[in-house]
């Protein structure tokens, strides 16, 4: 082994300063399993808190006049509601979270390549967090929307700004911190014998995602110091009073925000990937090409970032260059898609939580891949862009692609962690509250936008109050969709069915050590995983060219009726 | 006894089906406001073809995972496994191609409707800026604009300046010297906007004439379209300018 022991583990014989136990997860620990949870659970709180400011939206929005909240505080509410969601959940949780607890797993480490670094990435956010929500108590929340354009960020409130911009450049640091982590422990961590197209599919999303966090991070980081300047210096670089200018400011911000947008989704493709074959029992279909969709998708992504910027000062070929490209990242996204259903084609599928949460991503995504292909058409686009039609769209896409498969990886690896199983009914009755509260809530928006109702507003046309209150009742029941899963994870934890090492008999390597694993992971040699899917009867166990699908289909329902 | 329909044929009806119930759909179904300007038809008519493309795309979807949930669902007591099949090449290739004409398509076809639109208008266009001098704006960008075409016709464009603020249009009428909160335009004449900002960034929106134009400070922008209907509608500031908004 070429991993050698770090001084945490040598005091675990005897009396050690690092706490054990519970309070390991309150600490510095450089354990990436520790991290790892450390993110998800930080990550889960911030989702109550962004889900909550969520619910203030749908409640003011349940009259067409601004009669919940004040309109200042409205625009605060939606400001904090989306950097929460982003920032401090959604991107934390696929990347950190997800990340740190299983990549070490998968390329066969004890650790992740800097796990001092790794801590003290965790550690930015939950001070950063705190940060930004207690800006609304200092002074006054930022109220300029999660992008904040200029010259609106410029004329509100400054302190509020800034405390914003501080926040997120500490979130953002944290997130190039575990981006290089992941690629160096991924490229330069592999168990030797452990080829990179062996590796399970998590790892290629997250080398890809990682590649993006580091390419685009930074541009967002001194665009943002740039905007610090022109509210506390009174610099001009995007105040046009000053002789700056504003479209440079949304160029400079969509470059990190729409790579963004993959940073939250790739994890997600990896984790459902991962996720698939095992409760399908067949391999993942078409491993090469799923490969290269992801690096398609990182390639792409890079390129399309003005199609956020349609109806803004853009030049005409511009707009066509964009049109096209955004449009290609349905080739890739397709070929995935295409891949994951040929996957559960044929397959022995156990119609669990995990694997309704990840069908239910899928036709989610697909919906907002949809709208979203039609956004990229710039005539589309300029009558929609900034109304509900986007607020709906990218809801299918983060919510609805992303959130589900938080969703489904924790009802998938909760066994792993605890030992024990969650509650399959309250499992199913969380994804089915969920499924049909998310689709109540944001399918309706669609309408609105189409009809005339912008983004970000307390107040509307009353012809759009039916409608609108319809999402509210779904927003409603995706709230109370929570606490099935709450009380499930709580106490399964101290209740649940004890699970065993393996209980899905998965092939991957985080499976293939006790549950919950060791401090270092295997208590011997890593394993070496060669095929990481290789489930299914293979084809010479059968003869597959004279047995039809029906004829499978009879063999196992008669091995049922005799069992 | 009888021969089963080959699967092949089943398969090729449900395509059939689906591709013919897709493009129903998208001639039928009705999700956007009232038409009122000469580009909101030619906007309406890229909206089918792109409702009836992802029609049949998602009921496709939809229909394969809910049949593959159902049809290859594993009984409690089943602990066999599928069969291993890992991949298919001309199948990823058939998948790779397909997807990749439609965009391509769409790409194309929308290209085409916003050039009926009159999108392509070259920014800083010189004959733009000579038609609307104005000597302190050192240029004037376009959005959306159809009535320099149209103005071969004979017809002169309507000039109207918009001054966009925190919380309101202001419309000023050059030819007669009125200023107004409300724009009002004649039927079928072309109208060209100025619009102008000073203070932050706002966006200029008419749901019924499918037009919105970001007023950017320091980018004067000109914006033209031509009403086809007379009636009331709402003119809605698209973009967060600060805690009111305009409608």
């Amino acid at each position: 082994m070429t991993i050698s022991l770090t001084p945490e583990t040598a005091p675990a014989h005897g009396p050690s300063l690092q706490p054990q136990g519970w309070l390991r997860y309150l600490s510095f620990s450089t354990d990436h399993k520790v991290i790892g949870l450390q993110y998800l659970v930080c990550g889960f709180l911030f989702y109550l808190i962004g889900g909550a400011l969520a619910g203030a939206i749908r409640t003011e929005l349940l009259t067409p006049i601004s009669d919940f909240l004040p309109r200042q505080t409205y625009n605060e509410v939606l400001t904090l509601h989306g950097t929460v969601m982003i920032f401090l959940w959604i991107v934390p949780v696929v990347n950190g979270g997800f990340g740190n607890y299983l990549i070490p797993f998968y390329v066969g480490a004890r650790d992740m390549a800097f796990p001092r670094l790794n801590a003290v990435a965790f550690w930015l956010i939950p001070p950063a967090g705190l940060l930004l929500i207690s800006s609304y108590f200092i002074a006054s929340a930022p109220e300029s929307g999660w992008t904040a354009y200029p010259p609106l960020s410029l004329t509100t409130p400054a302190t509020g700004q800034i405390i914003w911009i501080l926040s997120v450049l500490l979130l953002g640091g944290s997130s190039i911190f575990g981006g290089i982590n992941f690629i160096a422990t991924i490229l330069k961590l592999r168990r030797p014998g452990l080829k990179l197209m062996q590796l399970p599919m998590y790892c290629w999303a997250m080398l890809g995602t990682s590649i993006l966090v580091v390419l685009s991070t930074p541009v967002l980081a001194g665009t943002l110091v740039l905007l610090s300047f022109d509210i506390i210096a009174h610099t001009g670089f995007f105040n046009p009073a000053l002789g700056g200018n504003a479209v440079v400011y949304q160029h400079l911000f969509w470059f990190y925000s729409h790579p963004a947008v993959y940073i939250m989704v790739l994890p997600a493709f990896g984790l459902v990937s991962e996720i698939l074959p095992v409760h399908a029992r067949k391999p993942l279909f078409g491993y090469t090409t799923m490969v290269y969709s992801i690096m398609g998708i990182v390639f792409l992504g890079l390129i399309v970032w003005a199609h956020h910027m349609f109806t803004s000062g853009t030049p005409p070929w511009m707009r066509l260059f964009f049109t096209i490209a955004t449009s290609f990242i349905a080739v890739p996204t397709g070929i995935k898609f295409f891949n994951w259903l040929a996957t559960l084609w044929g397959g022995r599928i156990a119609l669990n939580s995990a694997m309704l949460f990840s069908c239910a991503f899928i036709i989610n995504f697909v919906f907002g891949g949809i709208t979203g292909v039609a956004l990229a058409q710039v005539p589309f686009d300029i009558h929609v862009h900034d109304t509900y039609f986007v607020v709906a769209h990218f809801h299918y896409i983060v919510y609805g692609g992303t959130v589900f498969v938080i969703f489904a990886s924790i009802y998938h690896w909760y066994p792993k962690v605890t030992g024990r199983m969650l509650n399959e009914p309250l499992g199913r009755l969380h994804w089915l509250l969920t499924f049909v509260g998310f689709n109540l809530c944001f399918a309706p928006q669609h309408w609105l936008g189409l009809n005339g109702m912008p983004r970000r507003v307390a107040e509307y046309d009353p012809q759009f109050q039916l409608i609108n209150q319809f999402s509210s009742v779904g927003a409603l029941l995706m709230a109370i969709s929570t606490l099935p899963f709450l009380i499930n994870v709580v106490m399964s934890a101290f209740n649940g069915e004890p699970a065993g090492d393996n209980p899905w008999r998965a092939l991957t390597p985080e499976w293939l050590t006790s549950s919950p694993p060791p401090v270092e992971n295997w208590k011997g040699e890593p394993p070496l995983v060669h095929e990481p899917y290789g489930y299914g009867i293979k084809p010479g166990d059968i003869s597959l060219t004279d047995t039809s699908g029906r004829d499978l289909w009879r063999l196992g329902a008669g091995s049922d009726s005799r069992s | 006894m009888v021969m089963p329909i080959p699967p092949a044929i089943l398969t090729l009806l449900l395509g059939m089906g689906l591709v013919l119930s897709g493009l129903w759909v998208g001639q039928n179904v009705s999700l956007l406001p009232l038409d009122a300007s000469s580009n909101a038809p030619v906007y309406d008519e890229l909206f089918k073809v792109l409702f009836s493309i992802g029609t049949i795309l998602f009921i496709g979807i939809i229909g394969l995972i809910v049949y593959s949930l159902v049809r290859f669902r594993r009984r409690p007591s089943d602990l066999s496994d599928g069969v291993a099949i890992e991949g298919n090449l001309p199948l990823e290739i058939l998948w790779t191609a397909i997807p990749a004409i439609v965009v391509l398509f769409v790409g194309i076809y929308s290209y085409d409707i916003y050039e009926r639109m009159g999108g392509m208008t070259p920014l800083n266009d010189h004959s733009l800026h000579a038609a609307h001098a104005d000597a302190s704006d050192s240029r004037t960008w376009a959005g959306i604009s159809p009535a320099m075409a149209e103005s071969d016709d004979g017809m002169a464009a309507v000039p109207v300046d918009v001054t966009a603020m925190q919380f309101a249009f202001i419309f000023h009428y050059p030819d007669a010297g009125i200023t107004s909160g409300e724009l009002h335009v004649p039927l079928g004449q072309p109208v060209a906007l100025t619009l102008k900002a000073n203070d932050v960034i706002h966006a200029f929106w008419v749901p019924q004439f499918r037009l919105k134009q970001d007023v950017i400070p320091g980018q004067p922008t000109l914006l033209s379209f031509t009403p086809t209907r007379t009636g009331r509608f709402p003119i809605v500031c698209a973009e967060l300018c600060g805690p009111a908004v305009t409608s």
